[in-house]
This record gives structure tokens, C-alpha cells and sequence, in this order.
């Protein structure tokens, strides 16, 4: 071992540059000193802030809308008023909120396949699927979801029945979507809780499927 | 899914300008839909020079937009973000490591 654990002298690593604290990147610089001048002027509540971190790291993500997909497969009558005034159905659920104020969910079926893109940012319904992955957000996503949807479904491992109709639908601050995908075949019988662990978060962006029964 | 699934926010700076911007939205600096509008044109502007994948480069674009609306409106004036970002700067490379930092 090159590092002798019993000496006293821990500096030999450390001699001019990292006796300081860690130095963030620029941004991370940028965003505290926004957050500084913000809290002295009273505009800003680091307590909020870090509640607002909280929530969606631990609390809200795919999870949400798994539930709301698995009711529907279990409830037609859920279903019906799903498709017709999701909003207010999820609302019911407790998933409502930042960026959930316009949902539509859009369903799958044999003959349609739904696929959900922000060609202009990155609009997606937080309250269901928390905040989006970083795929979602590139420009390759955003420009080729509408341009070539076939070719980006291959890409992530999804190819539908020969005539199957892709339809892509373009999220907006006004409006965020939903894929509400078909119910896998071999799980009749199944609970709400048992088919939500089949609802995957890019089956319900339609970039993939649920996973099948094993 | 055999993916393991990715970290909410890759970086505590996004996480942290995320917050910042939803809270503000919440407290009615803006609105969300100007606040896309605005963004969407900056990922735009961005997006010319070369694709932008959607990691870090994305929350670059969201700390300029919010960076400029900020200035626009007079709560945190450019010059004064810039002198703020060099003071915490010079409190990090006073610190020793594994201090708390703060500013002097």
C-alpha cells in the first residue's frame, strides 16, 4: 500500500489546490448567487426550495401514473372518465398540481399507437411521471419523434404489428399527455398493485411498452 | 425495463434552479406559459450551435433564461448576480475542506 494509514501527515495530496473546499462549476456558482440576492430580498424561501427538491426526487414519478393506468385497466368505467376529462379523474387520485392543470390521456389500441414529445422544450405531466428523463428533453428526441417516430420506437426497442397508426402528440404548457397503454395479455384477474408494476414511465410516454406478465 | 432507472436531477445545481424557478412561479414572478415560451426560445438559440442532449447543456439554458427574465424585471440585476457568484467563488477557495461555506 503506497498510503500509510498511521501517518500523521494527511497533506501530501493536498498541497496547493484542494486544501479548499470543493469549487462548484460556474452554473452552480451562478444559481446560488441567484438564490442569495433572491432570499435577502424576501422573494425566496430556501425551506420552500428545498421542499419543492424533495417532492420530486422522492415523492412524485412514474410511479403516479402506474396507478392511474392500472385503474383503468381494471375500471372500465374509470377508463371512460379517463379519456374524457383526465384532469379531474387524476385530480381525484390526490395527482394534481405543477403541470398537471391540463392533462389528456390518449389510449392505446390495436390498431393506434400513441407517442407523447415537447418539440418546443420539455412540457410533460409532472404530477403523473414526475420530471422528465434527459432523452425527453434532447433535440434529438424533440426534432425526430415527429419527423421519424418509426425509426425512434425501433430505437428503443419497441416495433408494432404491421399496420399499426402512430400517432404523436405535441405537449404544450396548456396541454401535457398521457399514453394510456394496451393491457398486457395473460394477467386477467390481476389487482390494481399487480398491474402497476407492469406500467412502465416510457409506456406511458409511448416510447415502450409494458412489461409483459412473467 | 433492465436500465437502471436515472437520478431525478443529475447535478444539485439543476435541482437547485428548478426549485428556484417553480417557487418563483408559484409566487407569481411569472407566469409558467411565458416561462416555456421564454425557454423554448433559448433551447432554440442554443440548439443551432449544436444538438443539445439534454443533461447539463439543458439546465444551462434554463439558468440563462431565468437569469435574463430575472434582470428584465429587476430582482436580481445581472451585474449584481456576477459580483454574488465571484463572492461565493472567493468564500469557496477561502474554506477549508469539509467546512460548511459562507459567505464572508
Amino acid at each position: 500500500m503506497p498510503h500509510d494509514h498511521h501517518d500523521h501527515d494527511h497533506d501530501h495530496h493536498h498541497d496547493d489546490g484542494h486544501a479548499h473546499a470543493h469549487l462548484p462549476p460556474d452554473p452552480a456558482l451562478r444559481v446560488k448567487a441567484l438564490e442569495s440576492i433572491l432570499t435577502a430580498r424576501g422573494l425566496v424561501d430556501p425551506a420552500a426550495l428545498d421542499a419543492i427538491i424533495d417532492t420530486y426526487e422522492n415523492r412524485i414519478g412514474p410511479q403516479n401514473g402506474a396507478k392511474v393506468v392500472a385503474r383503468a385497466w381494471a375500471d372500465p368505467g374509470f377508463r371512460t372518465a379517463l379519456l374524457e376529462d383526465a384532469t379531474a379523474v387524476v385530480a381525484g387520485m390526490g395527482f394534481y398540481g405543477r403541470q398537471g392543470e391540463h392533462v389528456t390521456v390518449v389510449a392505446n389500441s390495436a390498431g393506434t399507437h400513441n407517442m407523447v414529445v415537447c418539440t418546443l422544450c420539455s412540457c410533460y405531466p409532472w404530477p403523473l411521471l414526475g420530471i422528465p428523463p434527459a432523452w425527453y428533453k434532447s433535440d434529438a428526441y424533440r426534432a425526430r419523434a415527429v419527423r421519424e417516430p418509426r425509426r425512434v420506437l425501433a430505437e428503443f426497442g419497441v416495433t408494432l404489428p404491421e399496420g399499426t397508426a402512430v400517432r404523436v402528440w405535441d405537449s404544450t404548457a396548456e396541454m401535457r399527455y398521457l399514453v394510456l397503454p394496451e393491457r398486457p395479455a395473460g394477467t386477467e384477474g390481476w389487482d390494481e398493485d399487480r398491474l402497476a408494476a407492469l406500467v412502465t414511465r416510457d409506456s406511458m410516454i409511448g416510447t415502450g411498452l409494458p412489461t409483459a406478465p412473467a | 425495463m433492465d436500465r437502471p432507472p436515472e437520478p431525478v436531477f443529475a447535478e444539485p445545481w439543476h435541482a437547485q434552479v428548478f426549485a428556484l424557478t417553480v417557487h418563483l412561479n408559484e409566487t407569481g414572478r411569472f407566469g409558467w406559459p411565458d416561462w416555456a415560451a421564454r425557454f423554448a426560445a433559448t433551447l432554440a438559440r442554443h440548439g443551432l450551435d449544436r444538438d443539445l442532449d439534454g443533461g447539463d447543456d439543458y439546465f444551462t439554458a434554463w439558468l440563462e433564461t431565468l437569469e435574463a427574465i430575472l434582470t428584465e424585471d429587476g430582482s436580481a440585476p445581472a451585474g449584481e448576480v456576477a459580483a454574488m457568484r465571484d463572492a461565493w467563488e472567493a468564500a469557496y477557495l477561502a474554506t477549508p475542506h469539509g467546512a460548511p461555506v459562507r459567505l464572508g
